[in-house]
């Protein structure tokens, strides 16, 4: 909470109306100019960092409202960073950004805390639009995510049914969500899948955030097992 | 080559061996004199062996008048005359006697006879003649003898020498215990260990087998590994049995036990002294081994890195002029780098027939950001094998992509793919230009037809849906029967 910075007395409470405060970590600094370069003048980058250790300090002390994460990092797993600050600093919205495809990594991340996940090779348009939406508390689905969401979740379902859930709210998916997952996982963005299914924006935003809280509060087995499986093949 | 061209040749025309003067067209071949003792035919083998060949002890030579005095000439043939070289088909070991049959005539079976009667008679002097023949004289067709090989290999020369003092300490032990026929089997045990060992570290790949079945006769028989194991294990117990009963035999049981425990001190005494440099030399072994499959690694990894990536890179610097072939360069390589890296798959081995529902989007993606350059964004949801049906939804996807990637204009099209229990679905989403499904062109209504009806013929269904401006979105569906419902994760 103690921070120099002079605008962040105001600017991270108002995040949504102003400029969202990104900070960015990744371990390729041509990467990181590159974003910031792709960023600049729609948001305002306070800080960056190339490994956990700094990332943790750094986030700590300028309390951003967007960290763009990095998956991998030398010094251990993205989820390690969301861990680390969400314990002292749980305003902090976190934005995965990877290049890897593997599902257990991305799934990981998220279950940390981050509120959504964009492969590195999204536009600079469709990023700020992605970093202002994670701002705003909502939660950020690339296409692909939502292909891991829905595979997960699909993945030990025949099998589950024979089997007692502790929590059936937080270990299946609803018909509504799977059909918004499904409409995102197509290509559709929020907008268009909110005409397809003849809802608001408003509905779509909440039914994707409901998955998220889901896919992070879940604590059933399969889950884990999916991922395992995942990283077996 | 010549040697071994013509070899094969004298294999395969038996007629060719009654011809004297078949074998005048090279110059190598001397005197095609079908009456020569063979014992003048050892001036070329020394020749081709060297000094080592000194070691050869008499005991090959002798029998050779004997036998053929007592009329075994029946089957000798003509030699070739050529220099005594080890044979590399028909060998049982080190392809010496099929070697020495081809230099001298005699047919192969004969002189192992021979060899296994000299190998007793002469208490295993043979034996050891033979495992240093197989040392010195080189393979067909081989440029020089293991034996060249060997003197450079100072850890299988400390091998050898390792396996000699541990001989050696069982042969002391025997000597104690006055078993006579062990004492005198000493030097040829000896020989032989050393050499097979020397042969083991340094003879090529394909001579490697034999020694092996040298090494480890049980592991030949036929069967899982678990009936060799009992096999190994009867084998052992016969032959530790025996030991100890021709032990017993020479001894009252009494007897025997004084110098048993002295043998035990003896024992610990040589394993204390030299147990650490046994061990050195089999972690030295292991080490190398270790270090040599690292080494293979790296360069495997090199050589996959160079023919991909640093080729794609080399290919970006001189079209940088080129946005879009440059990203189109970089979206493949990154996909197959992918693929070589999370899906272990080799770099190329993507193409070619696809067997599940996965891995077909994944060619659809690879072959039209190919061929027209653009993105394909795919996403699949479980997966399954493919059947005829699947193999048509894939086919009919593929069009609906290729049409997308050509009409829309759009930069990416969308690909998604679900396997449901019931059912299999595939969407081609692009946000290109659009159409009028009401007033479509001919060009277009072709293909939708084509689509439509691949589908159709197999129970699918395909909705198109589009306006202009508005981009197009293609859905197929193809139920699956009941026979293919066992699900099968990627």
């Amino acid at each position: 909470m103690t921070s120099g910075h002079p605008a962040s007395a105001g600017g991270s409470r108002a995040a949504t109306t102003g400029a969202p405060r990104v900070f960015l970590v990744d371990d390729h600094g041509m990467f990181r100019s590159g974003v910031r370069s792709e960023l600049s003048g729609e948001v305002d980058i306070v800080g960056e960092a190339d490994d956990v250790g700094p990332a943790i300090a750094g986030i700590s002390e300028c309390e951003p409202d967007v960290v763009l994460l990095d998956v991998h990092l030398p010094g251990g797993g993205g989820q390690d960073v969301v861990t680390a600050v969400k314990a002292e600093h749980p305003q902090v919205r976190f934005l995965a950004l990877s290049a890897s495809d593997a599902p257990e990594d991305v799934i990981a991340v998220i279950r940390a805390g981050a509120r959504g996940y964009v492969t590195k090779t999204i536009s600079g348009p469709e990023l700020v639009d992605a970093v202002r939406r994670v701002a705003a508390g909502d939660a950020v689905f690339s296409p692909r995510l939502a292909g891991f969401v829905l595979d997960a979740f699909a993945a030990a379902a025949p099998a589950g049914m024979d089997r007692p859930t502790f929590d059936p709210e937080l270990d299946q998916l609803t018909t509504r969500e799977r059909e918004v997952l499904r409409l995102i996982a197509r290509g559709y963005t929020y907008r268009e899948v909110a005409k397809e299914l003849f809802i608001s924006v408003k509905t779509v935003e909440s039914h994707v955030s409901s998955v998220l809280r889901k896919l992070q509060l879940s604590t059933r087995h399969q889950l884990t097992r999916w991922a395992a499986e995942r990283r077996l093949t | 080559m010549g040697d071994h061209a013509d070899s094969a040749a004298w294999r395969s025309s038996p007629a060719a061996e009654q011809v004297g003067d078949g074998w005048d067209h090279t110059g190598s071949w001397q005197q095609q004199d079908g009456s020569r003792r063979p014992d003048t035919s050892w001036q070329n083998w020394q020749d081709a062996s060297g000094p080592a060949a000194e070691q050869r002890p008499g005991g090959t030579e002798h029998w050779r008048p004997r036998l053929e005095s007592l009329g075994l000439r029946w089957s000798r043939g003509s030699g070739d005359g050529g220099p005594f070289r080890r044979e590399r088909d028909g060998r049982l070991a080190g392809g010496v006697a099929a070697g020495l049959a081809r230099r001298t005539g005699f047919d192969v079976t004969t002189i192992r006879v021979v060899l296994v009667v000299a190998t007793v008679v002469t208490s295993g002097l043979c034996a050891a003649a033979y495992v240093v023949t197989w040392l010195i004289v080189p393979a067909v067709g081989a440029e020089s003898s293991i034996a060249s090989k060997a003197l450079a290999d100072r850890r299988g020369i400390g091998l050898a020498v390792g396996l000699t003092s541990a001989l050696g300490v069982m042969l002391a032990i025997a000597s104690a215990l006055n078993v006579a026929w062990i004492t005198s089997l000493a030097f040829p045990l000896i020989v032989c260990a050393a050499g097979l060992a020397l042969i083991w570290r340094n003879a090529p790949q394909d001579e490697l087998a034999y020694v092996r079945r040298l090494a480890d006769p049980v592991g030949m028989v036929g069967g899982g590994p678990r009936s060799r194991t009992v096999a190994r294990v009867i084998v052992a117990c016969l032959l530790l049995i025996l030991g100890l009963v021709a032990l017993l035999s020479g001894h009252e049981r009494y007897a025997l036990f004084r110098p048993l425990a002295g043998i035990v001190l003896v024992i610990a005494g040589i394993t204390m002294a030299l147990g650490p440099w046994w061990l050195r030399i089999a972690k030295n072994l292991v080490d190398e081994r270790q270090a040599r499959i690292r080494a293979e690694e790296r360069a495997e990894m090199a050589s996959r890195v160079h023919d991909s990536v640093l080729q794609t890179l080399a290919l970006i610097q001189r079209r940088a002029a080129d946005p879009h072939q440059v990203t189109q360069l970089a979206r493949a390589q990154e996909r197959e780098l992918r693929a070589w890296l999370f899906d272990a798959k080799a770099p190329g081995s993507t193409e070619g027939q696809a067997d599940t529902v996965a891995d077909g989007v994944r060619m659809i993606q690879q072959e039209v950001e190919a061929q027209h350059g653009m993105s394909v964004d795919a996403v699949t949801v479980g997966n399954c094998e493919l059947n005829d049906d699947l193999r048509a939804l894939l086919a009919a996807a593929r069009e609906a992509t290729v049409n997308a990637a050509k009409w829309s204009g759009a930069p990416v099209v969308s690909l998604f793919a679900e396997v449901e229990p019931d059912a299999v679905s595939l969407f081609v989403r692009d946000r290109g230009c659009g159409f009028d499904p009401a007033a479509v062109p001919g060009d277009r209504k072709g293909l939708t037809e084509s689509v439509h009806a691949r589908m159709a013929r197999r129970g699918g269904t395909t909705t198109v849906r589009s306006a202009p401006g508005e981009g197009t979105e293609v859905s197929l569906t193809m139920p699956r029967s009941v026979a293919d419902r066992l699900p099968r994760r990627p």
